[in-house]
């Protein structure tokens, strides 16, 4: 083990673990306003201690992201130091910018959300739920912004010592890449809000104990929940997915599977790359579908990955095409499982159907896989660049800092992240076990 | 425009110094001055609501360097690559131990995050003292502008420096020190009773300590870096520093005696 593959582990661990919180951050932050809303509209304390039940699991689930987010910042200088010293110059803004304002807009501010409900009253506590809102989604979208940079790097120019410096911040703010990356992916947080909202109102249907609330946990989750799995397909994954075929064409060809150029190419379903023959064994394809997809036109001709030079291939393409196979597959699983609620719940039958709630409540890990599928996808398939066009991830390193330290701090990481893990779910199970109708206000 | 950001970046580490300083101060002496449970709850109460505030200095610190400063910011976080992320892993304690302490009202859940939380800290005082020793010290750059120091070596200065040798371990615990009696007259100001009581205690005792260890770690400065008097003596104005340190000094022990917490606080 070389010190750039434990770099990358590193990172790549310790950043898919933190996102497996700041997604159920973004998404709660969302639905807490709708509840929220719902109390004030209805005069309705069911939908207030609603909202507090949620806002207690929201809280849990804050100070775990805030704590794995941070070494986030760090590992760009400790393990990523002439990446940094490269792009500081431009990421900088837009990491600083994350830290200082929406990080601080959205701890103080759900500091009064969860404290303050007596002394804001209603409507004042309402306004502290959207700014949590807001703070939480601005920070997504800084963050977004500093990825979308390395993957289409814009508005920045070479300076005479070879690093990079920004000429036009709203060229960085506004890239069209940020754009369509952030709407894709706030719309998958809230896919993961509401299973996760859905899955735990199914459980208290399953298990009849605070039923009321369970009621409507899967209504509002599914109405939520069915909305935003359409949205995610279309039009923001399609938008993602056409930026990339325009932009990185290996990696579009290697996500796809698709080995040599094609007119009217196919649409592959399933498949496992064989990277010895350059093929894809036992696919399962729709003839032309991707060509019209991408281009509108059933015979656009698709570039495969024959015309890259290989050295530009993304260095692991059977995890890039399972990465985005998966979040693809299960995408369509899950405005399946929406329908299907949606449809019972119309129906009135849905919280009588056993099987469905059951369903719905084995439901809630397969977003928080979806999404993190989707972000191996983007950086999986940005190999072998860093910041894409301009460095490679090899001369990104740390050049002082050898494989023996990192492997010590990666695996420090493992031991404190378990440990968090586990006191997580420990802390909400518990609060779930408590119920919401307990919940009264915290002081 | 680059001693602007400077002074900026100085500025708000001076700031995160100052304020977080008295909350890892409460954190030093968390075990020692809160006996039961709710005197500990008090004195996690009285820094719960600006804890993270102040922390944010520290990020904002970190993110304007990163922009301003950004193969600076490269070389120091690669070159102390272990003792930061140790800080990482202690400020992740740290923010833990008062974060989830609170939600579980049981005797053995409190008193484990009081341990994690008080342990973090005082460690968190002494990296974050021995680092401040590793800047006045120096660290050995390459062609590239690069280093690496390891944890330590053989806790001598010289010739192959670590970032824990005796005389950063000096300057951690003039920090360990300022920071308990800058705590304890935090926790005097704001408490009443007996743990104001045993806080300006704390706060005493811990004076005579940072009395005794500045100046151990003044000679100790002068020992390895030999031309520092001369660069007092060139720059008048820096002169300014090290006497406004003695007079606060003396302030804080002249208020904690006669029973000025804020003011003591202040000094």
């Amino acid at each position: 083990m070389d010190a750039l593959f434990i770099d990358r582990l590193q990172f790549a661990f310790t950043i898919s673990f933190h996102y497996l919180f700041p997604q159920l951050t973004m998404g709660l932050a969302l639905l807490i306003v709708i509840l929220k809303y719902l109390a004030i509209k209805k005069k309705s304390e069911h939908y207030n201690n609603a909202a507090r039940f949620w806002a207690k699991i929201f809280g849990i689930n804050f100070a775990v992201g805030v704590v794995t987010g941070i070494p986030m910042e760090f590992q760009f200088g400790t393990n990523w130091a002439q990446f940094s010293t490269f792009a500081g110059g431009v990421i900088g803004q837009t990491l600083a910018m994350e830290g200082m304002f929406a990080f601080f807009l959205e701890s103080s501010f759900l500091g009064l959300f969860l404290y303050g409900e007596k002394k804001l009253g209603q409507t004042g506590h309402f306004i502290t739920a959207i700014l949590v809102f807001l703070g939480s989604w601005l920070s997504g979208y800084f963050i977004v912004a500093t990825n979308a940079w390395m993957q289409h790097p814009v508005g920045y120019a070479l300076s005479p010592d070879g690093s990079v410096h920004l000429t036009s911040f709203w060229a960085l703010l506004l890239n069209p890449w940020a754009l369509s990356q952030y709407a894709h992916n706030m719309i998958g947080a809230v896919v993961t809000g509401a299973f996760v909202m859905i899955s735990i109102g199914a459980y208290y249907l399953l298990a009849k104990r605070e039923i009321e609330y369970g009621k409507t946990f899967v209504r509002i989750g599914t109405i939520v929940g069915l909305i935003a799995s359409l949205l995610v397909a279309f039009p923001t994954g399609d938008w993602e997915s056409k930026n990339v075929a325009y932009n990185q064409g290996e990696k579009f060809a290697a996500m796809e599977g698709l080995f040599e150029t094609k007119q009217g190419a196919e649409l592959v379903l399933i498949g496992q790359p064989d990277m010895e023959k350059l093929r894809l064994d036992n696919p399962l394809h729709v003839p032309k579908l991707l060509s019209f997809l991408t281009y509108n036109r059933w015979n656009a001709e698709i570039k495969g990955l024959d015309a890259y030079p290989k050295d530009h291939w993304p260095d692991n393409i059977p995890l890039l095409y399972y990465g985005y196979h998966i979040m693809v597959g299960l995408g369509t699983i899950f405005i399946a499982a929406m329908l299907l609620s949606a449809f019972l719940l119309w129906k009135k039958k849905l919280f009588e159907s056993r099987w469905a709630l059951w369903i719905l409540l084995l439901s809630f890990p397969f977003p928080y896989i979806a999404n993190t599928a989707g972000w191996m996808t983007a950086e999986v398939g940005r190999q072998p660049w860093l910041v894409y066009g301009l460095m490679q991830t090899a001369d990104g390193i740390s050049p002082t800092v050898s494989a023996g330290n990192g492997l010590f701090t990666l695996l420090g990481f493992i031991g404190m992240y378990f440990v968090l893990g586990v006191l997580f779910l420990f802390l909400v199970v518990r609060t779930i076990n408590h119920g919401p109708s307990l919940t009264t206000e915290s002081h | 425009m680059e001693i602007l950001w400077f002074c900026i970046v100085a500025f708000m580490l001076a700031m995160y110094v100052v304020l977080d300083g008295f909350d890892l101060g409460v954190g030093i002496i968390h075990r020692i001055i809160g006996r039961t449970e709710s005197e500990r709850s008090i004195l996690i109460k009285a820094i719960g609501p600006v804890w993270d505030g102040n922390e944010v200095w520290l990020l904002a610190a970190g993110g304007t360097l990163y922009f301003a400063f950004p193969k600076l910011y490269a070389s120091s976080f690669s070159g102390f690559y272990l003792p930061l992320i140790i800080v990482l892993w202690l400020l992740m304690m740290r923010g833990i131990g008062i974060e989830f302490r609170h939600l579980i009202h049981n005797p053995m859940w409190k008193s484990f995050w009081d341990t994690v939380f008080s342990f973090a800290s005082i460690l968190l005082s002494i990296f974050l003292g021995a680092a401040l020793g590793n800047v006045i010290r120096g660290v050995p750059l390459n062609q590239d502008g690069y280093f690496f120091e390891p944890l330590w070596t053989t806790f001598t200065v010289v010739p192959e420096s670590g970032i824990l040798d005796w005389f950063t371990v000096i300057i951690g615990l003039v920090t360990f020190s300022t920071l308990t009696s800058h705590g304890a007259n935090y926790i005097a100001m704001k408490t009443d009773g007996d743990l104001q009581k045993r806080a300006r205690n704390v706060a005493q005792i811990s004076w005579w300590a940072v009395l005794l260890l500045s100046v151990g770690s003044i000679m100790a400065t002068t020992t390895i870096h030999t031309d520092i008097w001369r660069n007092y003596a060139d720059y008048p104005w820096g002169n300014i520093f090290p006497i406004a340190g003695f007079v606060s000094l003396a302030g804080m022990f002249f208020y904690s005696k006669s029973g000025r917490d804020a003011r003591a606080f202040i000094s």
